[in-house]
């Protein structure tokens, strides 16, 4: 209840002109530009890349986005995409219901590093962590966290799945304490997704963990997030959960893909100073 | 990193304060007869908003007599179910006015926007609502089958909640069928005098309500009336006590609803940033201009570090500045009054030895105000633990064990109001239990609602407001066998 | 020639005991045909403070009792006074200067109210209580709990019947009573004391001080740890004005007087609901 009251009331913060451009280009950069459909081909990659690079073609000034985030057997296409322009995120172990078993997913994770991804958006296994059995959860992520290599490791706890806060707050703790690098709310695949109750919550864990071990662990909201006003809800919130530390990319990421073109329209109208349309930004 | 929040001012347009209000009596504005007319200010800017009518003893009178004459030839004898369409009519002018209210309200007593808008106008409107529904079904409210109506209702309301106040006060006075002659407290009267607009507007019968304006000596001019049957006054237990006195001896039915110092009391296994969420709510929502708020933390001392270094963090984001503002959550102080006596009292609280705080904070230049202030090192003994500041000041003790909690809780001439963080469900109920208090917000704090009768214990005074208990306060209830 | 009598001198009840007041004082009661009926305490202020003492130790553990236990104690008191039926007639019939039969539907109406009351222990909560639909995802609900411990004045012509009238229903509901009986007919009220201290009723939930309200009720009324003032029995207005006044230093809860009530008709809640408070209670609900 303190947690969507708390996250109401910071939702009607007014956010306008220099933040607003601010923020827009900030959300741009911290956008994990995705697609993970079963239909996903070569050529939808690809076409993701450029979008990826160059999110606005009309305007060189325009940040690219902080990674794409595909399945692992793409990660060699993207990878040859974007070169070192921006990251590849690959989803692995089993991604999105995490049901199979540790050494496919530690091959599954292997692969990814092995063919050009340096993020490893991992999922955990859901019904371990609801019958109970947290320390299988616990060595899961900590033999991830190794297979990745340098690969930074971004845990997604699936909260639409864990279903209460008392839940997503313990397992943001064990991922934490696990090695993760980021956690992550959610795969995109339930509803729902990240929420702005739910990201506060996660951000509350990561500022204490902060706190207590020195350690900064950053925060992934995925799924859901469709408008440049909802984004900017967000970083409101980060700025004033964790603080101006956590609003970069390095820290804060959305997990997302029709936001992207919102945030371009808002982009054009904030420089032209009237509304865009949807011809006026491409489709990925 | 320019990510600042943009002033985002409600706009002012939308009021239209005159320059001068008369008094509201039977139905139309009217000149004082006996008396002057005194200036309500903005608390945040100190400029004056309007003039208004200061009600002397001829204007009572003639207040009093217009709301006798209405009960008698109209109110009381109009059926339930018309008498409720009138109520329903006001409420629903209050919700298509009700931006308009907020602003004025905010104008005229320094909250936030964000208050008078998200919480204050819902509630108003909630509140006649739910009481126009009860005007035809009072026969069903378990105070027999017939239950009568008082009369003429005398109501006197503070400055706090302005508009809400008066809803508490006028809509269970109409909807159980008697009329009212209602004063708002001197530094908001504005929003009540708006309300006297909405009356015409609805077409209410003239002298139903009735708004005399004026300070302390008018409300007593009026409570003290000997054509009043009812008494119902919110504010100070001070003024409680005079009024209780004034009416000693007299016919006359009495509800107060009092001062408060409620305790907020956290146990180590609560979760700590909600619970932080609910001691701001509820100590500086309104400034902590609230009779139930929660001015005394007690912190279980297993857990007390943790909680106020979370707190104080939080307290460091909290923005004080124009109420106007939509991002503002810390308005102006109502009068330079009460600014003194919560200047006066967190003096007090140092000089007693007792550790302040508060996050460094820009006050503006001009208008009152008073940063969200925490004491630490407090006890029982401290005047700022016993006595209500009715500011942004937070007292935090500690305790030990729950029987030490209830204790210290209880350990008060008040008994408004009590606040319990604890996962545990038994250990809940049996705090609620145990707490002297009207109202007791477990997991939360400061909710309101028209359903859930509001009133205390002790010294926080006798009568529900709200509920179907709140009626009672409106009807001839007692039987003298 | 008859047998010489014992001419009792009745003592104060307080705390379960039977005291002769503090001050040693006592006055005489007559019958209603000036004859001699006994001597009465006459009750000071400092045996008003001890009553109140009395009262509040007792209210913690009377308030918390369940409300089935409560019922069963107030219905052992009738069943108490049924056996000592007589004997209350003969004293009703003394002091109010009735007839037997008179007196005898007086002792009954008086013992069914103890039924009458006792039945309501486990019901008026949830006819005064309720839960609240509140516009939000609380569970919201309102319990009445006793005001705490209430200095009443019985009516000074129904000795016993207005005596149990008012005090069944502030006992019913959790609180501790110090009650003044009839002044010039107080001898069936400790003749209850007498009922109510050989059966269950908790020392100090019920207090007789007799003598003279007009004398001791002022210091109740202003006494900080009284919570309430039931001034029923209270028939001169000024005195009772005086007593309201007094009450609002600590903003005491009054029900005003009214001597001449017919107690013979069937109360209502209204007794009850005079010293209860209403506690409201809101959780969250949610996972």
């Amino acid at each position: 209840m303190g947690l969507e009251g708390r996250a109401a009331t910071l939702a009607t913060r007014s956010i306008k002109k220099d933040s607003k451009i601010w923020a827009i280009d900030t959300a741009i950069s911290m956008v994990d530009l995705t697609t993970l459909e079963g239909m996903d081909t070569d050529g939808k990659v690809r076409a993701l890349c450029a979008k990826a690079l160059h999110p606005d073609p009309t305007d060189p000034t325009c940040p690219a986005v902080a990674a794409v985030c595909v399945y692992g057997d793409l990660v060699a296409t993207t990878r040859a995409c974007v070169g070192d322009r921006v990251h590849v995120a690959a989803v692995a172990t089993a991604f999105p219901s995490g049901r199979a078993s540790m050494d496919v997913k530690l091959m599954d994770t292997k692969q990814a590093v092995a063919d050009g991804a340096d993020e490893i958006d991992m999922v955990i296994d859901r019904g371990a962590f609801l019958a109970g059995n947290y320390a299988k959860v616990f060595e899961e992520i900590v033999a991830v966290k190794e297979a990745c290599g340098d690969a930074h490791l971004k845990v997604i706890l699936e909260t639409g799945e864990l279903k209460t806060y008392d839940n997503v707050r313990r397992a943001s703790w064990l991922a934490m304490q696990a090695g993760a690098d980021f956690i992550k709310t959610s795969t995109g695949k339930v509803s729902p997704a990240a929420t702005l109750p739910v990201t506060l919550l996660m951000l509350e864990a990561v500022r204490d963990f902060a706190d207590q071990t020195g350690t900064r662990i950053g925060v992934k909201a995925a799924g859901g997030i469709k408008t440049s006003k909802d984004a900017i809800r967000y970083l409101v919130m980060v700025k004033e959960t964790v603080g101006e530390d956590w609003l970069n990319p390095d820290m804060f990421r959305f997990g997302a893909s029709s936001l992207l073109n919102d945030l371009l329209m808002q982009r054009q109208r904030m420089r032209d100073g009237h509304y865009s349309g949807p011809d006026y930004v491409t489709i990925d | 990193m320019p990510f600042d929040y943009a002033p985002a001012p409600e706009s002012r347009s939308i009021v239209d304060i005159e320059s001068n209000y008369g008094l509201f009596i039977g139905g139309s504005f009217i000149e004082p007869t006996s008396g002057g007319f005194f200036k309500t200010i903005n608390p945040a800017t100190e400029e004056v908003l309007s003039e208004v009518a200061e009600a002397g003893q001829a204007d009572v009178d003639a207040a009093v007599a217009a709301a006798r004459r209405a009960y008698d030839k109209t109110w009381s004898k109009m059926s339930g179910k018309d008498r409720a369409k009138y109520i329903f009519r006001i409420a629903r002018l209050i919700q298509e006015r009700s931006r308009e209210l907020a602003v004025l309200e905010t104008l005229d007593n320094g909250k936030p926007i964000r208050e008078s808008r998200d919480v204050d106008l819902p509630l108003v409107a909630a509140h006649f609502f739910y009481h126009a529904g009860w005007a035809d079904k009072l026969e069903f409210a378990g105070y027999g089958p017939d239950p009568k109506s008082l009369g003429v209702a005398a109501q006197v309301i503070p400055w706090n909640f302005p508009l809400l106040m008066l809803a508490w006060k006028v809509a269970p006075a109409l909807a159980c069928g008697n009329t009212v002659v209602l004063k708002p407290a001197e530094t908001t009267p504005l929003t009540a005098l708006a309300f006297a607009d909405i009356c015409q507007q609805a077409g209410l019968p003239p002298g139903v309500v009735n708004i005399i304006t004026g300070a302390g000596e008018t409300g007593r001019m009026l409570v003290e009336h000997p054509d009043v049957d009812k008494v119902a006054f919110t504010g100070s237990t001070e003024v409680g006590k005079a009024i209780q006195r004034a009416v000693a001896g007299t016919k006359k039915k009495l509800t107060l609803e009092l001062g408060g110092k409620a305790a907020n009391i956290v146990f180590d296994d609560a979760p700590i940033d909600q619970a932080i969420e609910g001691i701001v709510n509820g100590i500086y929502f309104n400034q902590g201009h609230v009779c139930c708020a929660g001015s005394r933390l007690l912190l279980q001392e297993s857990v007390a570090d943790e909680a106020l270094a979370s707190l104080k963090r939080r307290l460091t984001t909290l923005r004080l500045g124009d109420p106007l503002d939509k991002n503002t959550d810390i308005g102006a102080i109502n009068s330079s009054m009460q600014l003194s006596k919560i200047e006066e009292l967190t003096a007090s609280g140092e000089a007693e030895g007792a550790e302040r705080w508060s996050p460094t904070c820009a006050i503006p230049d001009k208008g009152f105000w008073f940063p969200p202030t925490v004491f630490t090192n407090v006890t029982q003994a401290h005047r700022i633990a016993r006595e209500e500041i009715f500011g942004p000041v937070l007292s935090v003790l500690t305790f030990r064990t729950p029987e030490e909690a209830v204790a210290k809780a209880n350990n008060t001439p008040f008994g408004l109001s009590a606040g319990i963080w604890t996962e545990k469900g038994s250990r809940i109920l049996w705090m609620a239990n145990q707490m002297r208090a009207g109202i007791v917000w477990a997991n939360t704090f400061n909710r309101f609602d028209p359903t859930s009768p509001f009133g205390g214990f002790k010294e926080s005074g006798f009568g529900r407001e709200g509920g179907v208990q709140g009626l009672g306060a409106y009807l001839n209830v007692e039987d003298p066998s | 020639m008859s047998r010489v009598d014992v001419r009792k001198t009745h003592k104060l009840f307080i705390g379960g005991a039977f005291p002769r007041s503090e001050s040693g004082r006592t006055y005489e009661v007559t019958d209603s045909k000036e004859q001699f009926l006994a001597n009465m305490a006459l009750a000071s202020r400092k045996d008003a403070r001890d009553a109140v003492l009395a009262a509040r130790s007792a209210v913690a553990k009377w308030s918390s009792a369940t409300a089935y236990n409560r019922g069963q104690v107030l219905y052992r008191i009738a069943e108490v006074m049924e056996g000592r039926r007589e004997q209350f007639i003969s004293e009703v019939s003394d002091s109010e200067g009735v007839s037997s039969r008179k007196a005898g539907a007086h002792v009954d109406a008086a013992i069914d109210r103890w039924v009458w009351y006792a039945g309501w222990a486990d019901k008026y909560a949830q006819v005064i209580g309720n839960t609240n639909p509140v516009a939000g995802p609380f569970f919201n609900f309102s319990v009445p709990e006793p005001t705490g411990v209430v200095a009443a004045v019985a009516p000074q012509d129904a000795s016993v019947l207005g005596l149990v009238s008012v005090v069944a229903p502030i006992i019913v509901t959790g609180n501790a009573v110090i009650v003044m009986p009839s002044s010039s007919r107080p001898i069936p009220a400790i003749t209850l004391a007498e009922c109510l201290a050989t059966s269950d009723v908790p020392a100090g939930v019920v207090n007789i001080l007799t003598g003279a309200p007009a004398e001791v009720m002022p210091w109740l009324a202003e006494h900080a740890d009284v919570n309430a003032l039931d001034l029923t029995g209270i028939v001169d207005e000024g005195v009772a004005a005086d007593l309201e006044r007094s009450a609002a230093g600590t903003v005491k809860r009054v029900r005003g007087a009214a001597p001449h009530a017919d107690w013979q008709a069937t109360p209502s809640l209204s007794r009850m609901r005079a010293f209860v408070e209403v506690k409201t209670v809101w959780h969250p609900m949610g996972v």
